[in-house]
C-alpha cells in the first residue's frame, strides 16, 4: 500500500466515524428537545391529572351544571369553614361574613363575602379558591360564586358577594370538615393588557 | 469538501504534539486531557469560592443573634453556596474526570466531539461570572434558595432572577454538550473488542450519568424559562392569580432535581469501584451486579421526586407511593455497598490516600444514605422537613460522598496526570484533617435538626448554641484542610518522585498501559482487548 492509499483509507475511516457519530448525536439532540418540550407539556398534564384526581385542592372554575341531588343526607353534618386572604399589593378588605357553617351533604347554602376597595383607584380583583383537604375539592359544588368572574371595584366601593354551594353526598365518610380558602389577587394590569 | 477539511485537521493534528504556547493552548484546545485539566481546576476554584461563602455562613451561625451579615445577605449566601457547589464544583469536577479518563479507559485517541468539548468548558466561566456578578449589584444575589421555589423567585424576587436564569441556562447547555460528548465517545470510540460489559465500571457510571443529564437538564431549562416569563413577561405558570399553581413548580423542579442528585453520586460510585479493587488487590466482587444496580438507581430516580414535597398536602396515596419507591432505591444502593465491602473482604489491603478516601466514602456515604431512608418515611419527614437534619443528610452524601470520591480519584490518577507521585504524608494529613473536621461539621447537624432548628436562617434559639459552635469550628477546620490539597497538587505538578506507568500494583485498566505523565496524544492506534 502506498502513502496515498493510506491517507485515502484514513479519510474513509474518518468520514465513516463521523456519520456514525452524527447518527447518535441526532438521537441525543432529539431527546434533549423532547425533554424540553416534555417539561412544558407537564403544565397542562398536571392540570388534567389534578382535575381527574382532585389532588391539588383546586375547585371547578365553572358553576356546577345542575343541582341534581336526590336527597339530603340529614344523618351527616359537615363543617364548612371559610377563610380569605389578600395577595401582596391589593389594598382591599376582603373577608367572609360567616366564618363557619354546618351543612348536611346535599343541602344548598348561600353565604356572603364582604369586599371593600380601600384605595383611591379602581381595581379589578380575582378570587382564587382552594379546598383543603385536597381530595374534598371534587365534592364541593358551587352553583354560584363570585370567583367565577372578576370583581371590578371603584375607589372606596364596597360589595357583598355571594357564594351558593352544596356538598356532594358522595363525600368520603372520613371527611367531616372542609376548609374553603380564597386568595384575592389584583388583576387590573393583566386585564388592561 | 468535508473530506478536505478532515484531511487538513488530521494533518494538523500530527504536528500538534507541540501544543500552542501560553494562554492560547488553553483557549483553543480540543485535547481531552487539556479540557479535563481545565474542568478540574475550574471545579476546584469554584469549590474554594463556594467554600468561602460557607465560611461566612458558619461565622454568622457561630453564636446566636445577628453578628456579621444581614438576614437577606445570609439568604444570598446560602443560595449561591448551593448553586456553586452543585453546578460549579461537583458536576464540572466529574466532567473533568470523564474528559481525562474515559478516552484513555476505552482506548480512544480523544473525545468524539473535541471542538464541542472546548465550547462546553469555556461557556462555564461565563455562567458563573454572571451568577457571581449579582453580588455586586444593587439588588443583590439570588436569595431564594438553590431550589428557587416560586413565588420566592418570581413575585418576591429581589431582581436577580434574570441573571440567575441565564446563568442556569448556560450551565445546562454546557452539561448537555458534555453529556452528549460522553455518550458518543463511549458508544462509538471503544477499542475493538471492548464490549459494553468489558468496559471499566467507571465508564459505565459516566455513561448512565450522561443519559440522566440529557434527560433532565432540558427540564431544568424549561422550568427556569417559565420562571423567567412568569417574572418578566406576565405568564402565570406558577401564579395562582392567573390560573397557575406554585406546587407545579415544585413538581417540575424536583422532576429535574432528584435525578440531579444521582448525577452527582453515580460517577462517585464509578471512581470508588475503580479504587477499592486496586488497593484490595482483588477483582470487584460483582461487576455485572454493579452495572445493573447503577442502571436501576438511574431509572428509579425518575419516580421518586415528590418525596421532597411530602408537606405540600399530597394525598395519602401519593405519599405512600413516593415513600415506597424511595425506599426501593436502598436496594440497588445496598448492592453497591455490599459489593465494596465484599471486594475488601480478605483482600491484601494497603491504605494509600486514594484508598483512605474511598473507605471513608463507603462508611460516610452509607450514613448519608441511612439518614436519607429516614427522610423517606413520610410521617417522620413532617418533623425533619426543612430542618438541619436535611442539611446533614445531603452534606453527608455530597461532601463525604461525592467530594471525597473526587479526592480519592484525584490522588489515584495524579501520578498519571502529572508524572510525579504526590507527597503521601501531606496527602494523609489532608485526609485525616478532612475526616475529623467534616464529621465535627456535619454530624451534630443531625441533632440540631431533630431538635427543630430550621435551615436557611441567620439566627437561632439559644438552646442550639453549643452544637452550632462546634459545627462552625468543624467548618473552619474543614475549609482550611482543603488548602492542604491545593498544596499537594501544586507540589505534585512541580516535581516529586517520578511516577512509573503503573504506580499502583493492583490497578487495572488501559490508562496504566501508557507512560506517566500520559502523553499528549494516546491510543492514536487502538489497543487490542482480549
Amino acid at each position: 500500500m502506498n502513502k496515498g492509499d493510506e491517507v485515502q483509507n484514513l479519510n474513509n475511516k474518518d468520514s465513516a466515524a463521523i456519520t456514525k457519530n452524527n447518527q447518535v448525536i441526532k438521537k441525543l439532540v432529539l431527546i434533549v428537545f423532547g425533554m424540553f418540550g416534555f417539561g412544558f407539556a407537564l403544565v397542562p398534564l398536571y392540570d388534567v391529572f389534578c382535575d381527574i384526581t382532585g389532588l391539588n385542592g383546586k375547585t371547578s372554575t365553572t358553576a356546577a351544571a345542575v343541582y341534581n341531588v336526590e336527597q339530603i343526607d340529614t344523618k351527616r353534618i359537615v363543617t364548612v369553614q371559610f377563610i380569605s386572604r389578600t395577595a401582596q399589593g391589593i389594598p382591599w378588605q376582603f373577608e367572609p361574613m360567616v366564618r363557619e357553617i354546618k351543612v348536611h351533604p346535599g343541602e344548598m347554602k348561600l353565604v356572603k363575602f364582604y369586599a371593600k376597595n380601600e384605595s383611591t383607584r379602581d381595581i379589578i380583583g380575582q378570587a382564587v379558591p382552594s379546598v383543603s383537604p385536597g381530595l374534598a375539592a371534587a365534592y364541593f359544588q358551587k352553583i354560584e360564586c363570585f370567583c367565577f368572574t372578576q370583581q371590578p371595584l371603584k375607589a372606596n366601593e364596597e360589595v357583598e358577594m355571594a357564594l351558593q354551594f352544596y356538598v356532594d353526598p358522595e363525600l368520603p365518610e372520613d371527611i367531616s370538615t372542609l376548609t374553603l380558602s380564597y386568595t384575592l389577587y389584583d388583576v387590573t394590569g393583566k386585564v388592561e393588557s | 469538501m468535508t473530506t478536505d477539511v478532515i484531511e487538513q485537521e488530521s494533518h494538523d493534528d500530527h504536528h500538534d504534539d507541540h501544543k500552542m504556547k501560553g494562554i492560547k493552548r488553553w483557549l483553543y484546545t480540543t485535547n481531552h486531557k487539556d479540557i479535563g485539566t481545565l474542568y478540574l481546576w475550574f471545579a476546584f476554584i469554584m469549590l474554594l469560592t463556594g467554600g468561602a461563602l460557607a465560611m461566612v455562613i458558619r461565622a454568622e451561625l457561630f453564636q446566636p443573634g445577628l453578628q456579621i451579615v444581614e438576614p437577606d445577605f445570609f439568604n444570598q449566601l446560602t443560595t449561591v453556596h448551593g448553586l456553586i457547589m452543585v453546578f460549579g464544583a461537583i458536576m464540572p469536577a466529574f466532567t473533568g474526570f470523564a474528559n481525562w479518563m474515559i478516552p484513555m479507559m476505552v482506548g480512544a485517541p480523544d473525545m468524539a466531539l473535541p471542538r464541542m468539548n472546548n465550547w462546553s468548558f469555556w461557556i462555564l466561566p461565563f455562567a458563573f461570572a454572571i451568577l457571581l456578578s449579582t453580588f455586586f449589584m444593587e439588588s443583590g444575589a439570588p436569595n431564594f434558595g438553590w431550589t428557587f421555589y416560586a413565588p420566592l423567585s418570581t413575585t418576591y424576587s429581589n431582581g436577580s432572577t434574570a441573571f440567575f436564569v441565564f446563568a442556569v441556562h448556560i450551565m445546562g447547555i454546557s452539561s448537555i454538550m458534555g453529556a452528549i460528548n460522553i455518550v458518543v465517545t463511549i458508544m462509538n470510540m471503544r477499542a475493538p473488542g471492548m464490549t459494553y460489559m468489558k468496559m471499566p465500571l467507571f465508564v459505565w457510571t459516566f455513561f448512565i450519568t450522561a443519559y440522566l443529564l440529557i434527560a433532565v437538564m432540558p427540564v431544568l431549562a424549561g422550568v427556569v424559562t417559565m420562571l423567567l416569563t412568569d417574572t418578566y413577561f406576565g405568564t402565570s405558570f406558577f401564579d395562582a392569580a392567573g390560573g397557575g399553581d406554585p406546587v407545579l413548580f415544585q413538581h417540575l423542579f424536583w422532576f429535574f432535581g432528584h435525578p440531579e442528585v444521582y448525577i452527582m453520586i453515580l460517577p462517585a460510585f464509578g471512581i470508588v469501584s475503580t479504587i477499592i479493587p486496586a488497593f484490595a488487590r482483588k477483582k470487584l466482587f460483582g461487576y455485572s451486579s454493579m452495572v445493573y444496580a447503577t442502571a436501576s438507581i438511574a431509572l428509579l430516580s425518575f419516580i421518586v421526586w415528590a418525596h421532597h414535597m411530602f408537606t405540600t398536602g399530597m394525598p395519602l396515596f401519593g405519599e405512600l407511593f413516593f415513600m415506597y419507591c424511595t425506599m426501593l432505591i436502598a436496594v440497588p444502593t445496598g448492592v453497591k455497598v455490599f459489593n465494596w465491602v465484599a471486594t475488601m473482604w480478605r483482600g491484601s489491603m494497603s491504605f494509600e490516600t486514594p484508598m483512605l478516601f474511598s473507605i471513608a466514602f463507603v462508611i460516610l456515604f452509607t450514613i448519608g444514605g441511612f439518614s436519607g431512608l429516614m427522610l423517606a418515611l413520610t410521617p417522620v419527614d413532617f418533623q425533619y422537613h426543612d430542618t438541619y437534619f436535611v442539611v446533614a443528610h445531603f452534606h453527608y452524601v455530597l461532601v463525604t460522598g461525592s467530594l471525597f470520591s473526587i479526592y480519592a480519584g484525584a490522588y489515584f490518577w495524579l501520578p498519571k496526570w502529572t508524572g510525579h507521585m504526590y507527597n503521601e504524608s501531606l496527602a494523609k494529613w489532608h485526609f485525616w484533617c478532612s475526616l475529623v473536621s467534616v464529621n465535627l461539621l456535619f454530624f451534630p447537624m443531625h441533632f440540631l435538626g431533630l431538635a427543630g432548628m430550621p435551615r436557611r436562617i441567620p439566627d437561632y434559639a439559644l438552646q442550639f448554641a453549643d452544637f452550632n459552635k462546634w459545627v462552625s469550628i468543624g467548618g473552619f477546620a474543614f475549609g482550611l484542610s482543603q488548602l492542604i490539597f491545593l498544596a499537594v497538587v501544586i507540589k505534585c505538578i512541580r516535581g516529586g518522585e517520578k511516577a512509573p506507568a503503573k504506580p499502583w500494583d493492583g490497578a487495572e485498566g488501559l490508562e496504566w498501559t501508557v507512560a506517566s505523565p500520559a502523553p499528549y496524544h494516546t491510543f492514536s492506534t487502538p489497543p487490542k482487548i482480549d
